[in-house]
């Protein structure tokens, strides 16, 4: 996710619950929410992100990379994801 | 060691007190008695197990000083107070009047100056925050009928209109702000403050000054569920030095002495803080500092001790306070010892 960051002072539980620490905001991910975010953090680029759903999960790599770029705007939405 | 404490009406518009002594009382060093200063039998602050030794009535400081200094002094006689933390905006300045009169007869205080009260007077901030180039909302002062009216059309609405000490609307048009100017007219006087809208998310901070410019602590909170009042109903603590930073500003510049409530909008468009509002004591959220590990109002004690006390250096992030609702029962003897003969233990 090239230019796009994720602050440090936004934490992840092992369920998925997200607390952005600096506004007091709490969001729940879902299992593959979750993977994607811990896939971002881990500086892992766009197409990695979409292979590994797509190897992990039975799902068309065309529907995953549609899904992930509405995710992507949510999280940029929400400033979960912000310019480096 | 005695300490009184004023404002235990914890209704849906909570006073501080109780919350005031829950704090002092966790302290683990804490060896005293807290006693209750209520201006009403029925304030639920009274009616707490364990929360106060003992309550007595006073009278408003509204309705003159000498009053409410004959029944202090009648209250200090019985038990040998050491301390008094008066904890509503109303009362302050009667307290602060009252402060060499109470220090003569041996009781201690902490209060802001009066420098400090009239900073924070609404009419006062805008200048104290153009001058120290703190974000504010635009503000016009109106002191009749005839300013409104002069004003209309540099009116951009939404905007809100504000007492000079309490309650504030929003409103979208000229009808609506000549509703809300006169509910609060007749119910605060004049001035009225016709402030800017700004949109976003509250954000406040509980803080407590030396007196000095330093900020013994301070702890940033945002509300997560506002009641019809405007009050905060549950709050959780945040991590964001941006508002650590200019509360430690405010106080510096303002040399603040006691504890107090910052309010602030972060704007939805820039998001920058804009300082709404300072109020001159704690807020009713205080639990959520020492909770957070950072007892402000015990240190408060201690500096009304003159006891030096450490800066609080950090907090705990995602502290979230909940307030509840929670039916007291007594009965009509325990009632009658305070609605007749104005004292009771409990």
């Amino acid at each position: 996710m090239s230019n796009f960051n994720i602050p440090e002072n936004i934490a992840i539980s092992e369920s998925g619950f997200l607390f952005l620490a600096g506004t007091g905001e709490s969001f729940t991910l879902n299992q593959i929410g979750k993977e994607i975010f811990n896939l971002i953090r881990t500086k892992s680029s766009e197409e990695e992100i979409i292979d590994s759903i797509v190897n992990d999960y039975d799902i068309e790599k065309s529907t995953v990379q549609k899904d992930l770029a509405d995710f992507i705007t949510q999280l940029k939405q929400y400033s979960i994801l912000i310019k480096e | 060691m005695k300490i009184a404490v004023t404002g235990l009406n914890a209704t849906d518009n909570p006073a501080p007190g109780v919350h005031v002594i829950r704090s002092i009382k966790d302290a683990s060093d804490f060896k005293g008695s807290i006693i209750g200063l209520v201006y009403d039998s029925l304030d639920p602050g009274i009616y707490m197990k364990d929360l106060v030794a003992k309550s007595y009535m006073i009278p408003y400081p509204s309705g003159g000083l000498e009053p409410l200094l004959e029944r202090i002094e009648h209250i200090h006689r019985k038990e040998k107070l050491d301390l008094i933390i008066p904890t509503l905006d109303s009362e302050l300045y009667g307290f602060v009047k009252l402060q060499p009169k109470l220090n003569k007869m041996g009781i201690k205080s902490f209060l802001p100056t009066l420098e400090n009260l009239n900073i924070r007077a609404k009419d006062n901030l805008f200048k104290f925050c153009d001058d120290n180039q703190i974000k504010v909302p635009k503000n016009f002062i109106v002191t009749s009928l005839h300013d409104l009216y002069s004003l209309s059309s540099k009116l951009k609405f939404p905007v809100v209109v504000k007492g000079i000490f309490y309650d504030a609307y929003i409103v979208n048009n000229f009808e609506e702000a000549l509703h809300s100017f006169n509910k609060l007219t007749s119910k605060w006087g004049y001035p009225i403050i016709i402030q800017e809208y700004v949109k976003g998310d509250e954000f406040n901070v509980v803080g407590l000054g030396d007196g000095t410019g330093r900020t013994v602590g301070a702890v940033p909170m945002r509300k997560l569920y506002i009641t019809d009042k405007g009050k905060g109903w549950a709050g959780i603590t945040i991590d964001d030095k941006v508002i650590i930073e200019l509360s430690q500003k405010i106080i510096e510049k303002t040399k603040w002495k006691s504890g107090l409530e910052l309010e602030y909008i972060k704007s939805a468009e820039t998001g920058e803080y804009f300082l709404l509002e300072i109020n001159p004591r704690f807020p009713a959220w205080v639990y959520l500092a020492p909770s957070a590990e950072q007892n402000l109002p015990y240190a408060l004690v201690k500096l009304a001790f003159g006891e030096s006390v450490e800066t609080f250096s950090s907090f705990k992030v995602g502290t979230i306070f909940v307030r509840s609702s929670w039916d007291l029962i007594t009965d009509i003897k325990t009632f009658e010892q305070i609605a007749a003969h104005g004292e009771i233990s409990v």
